[in-house]
């Protein structure tokens, strides 16, 4: 076949012709993931608050409440009941303070006010350094602490959390993250 | 023969990454472990042959002038469908590499490909080319993950063998220029021994 000419016309009409053609098969893909990708996002969060709070036996997500911060805006809750007694809350909360970007976790507490577990939703730190936030030797210090009586803040900070090693800004980044999730609680009169 | 040839050259002859040191950022960026290396290799790999496949079928109907905004186009289009169906169906993967996918649009093997080969070459000569380009830049990434993994982290794949932290800096960005660094000499080695 004989290449095509570089004349105006062919230019424009093969451009427009690859782009239609691209943009109606992008379409079609984008479709038919939507569903998919929906449920993986829905899937992630349910396993989250499976993962942080004690056994229960409702649907936390259908029973979800947007409590403020009292810092201008909202985290989300999920109660926890078991028996319609309400065993715990999962906390989606956040920091800003993260070496690189947002860190997004969920802290589950129990009934009393005391942690149960956390599990990281989101972050961009440091592979190998800040990344540990999410192994059992950092998280699991927090498990069964009460923010009301331990303060939430690494050791330099005159706190009772070992930081990370060389990831001292993650860990108070995280610290940052768990004591938002407790005061949101307390501030909805949840605890 | 000559398939076999098309095929092979992207293994060591025309490595993308040892030899042709093409594809270089998300190479260091995504190698930290074995597995995120792999995936990275996989899905370059998938972008690799859709491109070739069309940007060969449609070269004669492409005007020499506007060739590159329509390669670009091919392989973006790629590109945004594997990172739909990786965040439809891989997630954990889509979350380690997510950012680094997009990149692909940009990576220097595609387009180089697309007009080096594709471009000039039929259909079946630009599948076997991608597939075996494709194939040489996941084993490249593979290899140097599981290098970073195993001395950085004391694992592989995921599986450790050594409790504690193994040489950090290989995690690291640095660790990565040492540890490509490290491959080519080798390779050289290897084909300068040869020949």
């Amino acid at each position: 076949m004989a290449k095509t000419e570089s004349s105006f016309k062919n230019m424009v009409i093969s451009l427009t012709l690859i782009s239609l053609i691209v943009a109606a098969g992008l379409g079609l893909i984008y479709e038919s993931t939507k569903g998919p990708i929906e449920q993986s996002v829905l899937n992630k969060k349910i396993e989250a608050i499976k993962q942080v709070v004690p056994e229960f036996n409702n649907d936390p997500y259908s029973e979800m409440l947007r409590v403020p911060t009292g810092e201008g805006d909202s985290l989300d809750v999920y109660p926890a009941k078991m028996n319609d007694n309400t065993v715990g809350y999962a906390v989606t909360t956040y920091t800003k303070n993260g070496f690189s970007g947002d860190i997004s976790l969920m802290v589950g507490f129990k009934a009393d006010g005391s942690i149960h577990n956390i599990a990281v939703l989101e972050q961009k730190e440091t592979p190998g350094l800040g990344t540990k936030m999410d192994e059992p030797l950092f998280k699991d210090q927090f498990k069964d602490k009460n923010p009301a009586e331990t303060v939430i803040k690494v050791k330099n900070d005159g706190g009772q959390i070992d930081a990370i090693t060389s990831a001292t800004i993650s860990s108070r980044a995280f610290c940052e993250a768990v004591q938002r999730a407790y005061n949101t609680l307390q501030e909805g009169g949840l605890k | 023969m000559n398939q076999l040839k098309n095929f092979t050259k992207g293994f060591i002859k025309e490595n993308p990454i040892l030899v042709l040191v093409l594809g270089t950022c998300p190479t260091l960026a995504t190698t930290s472990s074995a597995i995120n290396g792999l995936g990275m290799g996989i899905a370059t790999t998938f972008v690799l042959i859709g491109s070739n496949v069309f940007v060969s079928l449609l070269s004669s109907l492409i005007p020499d002038k506007v060739r590159i905004p329509a390669f670009i186009v091919i392989i973006a289009s790629f590109v945004t469908i594997v990172d739909l169906l990786m965040q439809a169906y891989v997630p954990s993967l889509y979350e380690t590499l997510g950012i680094f996918i997009p990149l692909i649009v940009v990576n220097c093997i595609i387009l180089g490909r697309a007009e080096a080969f594709a471009s000039k070459n039929n259909v079946f000569s630009s599948l076997i080319d991608a597939c075996g380009m494709g194939l040489g830049f996941t084993a490249a990434l593979g290899l140097l993950g599981a290098f970073r993994e195993l001395v950085g982290s004391g694992s592989i794949f995921g599986w450790k063998f050594i409790s504690g932290d193994g040489i950090l800096v290989f995690i690291l960005a640095p660790g990565a220029f040492l540890a490509l660094g490290y491959l080519i000499a080798l390779v050289n080695r290897i084909k300068n021994h040869n020949s």
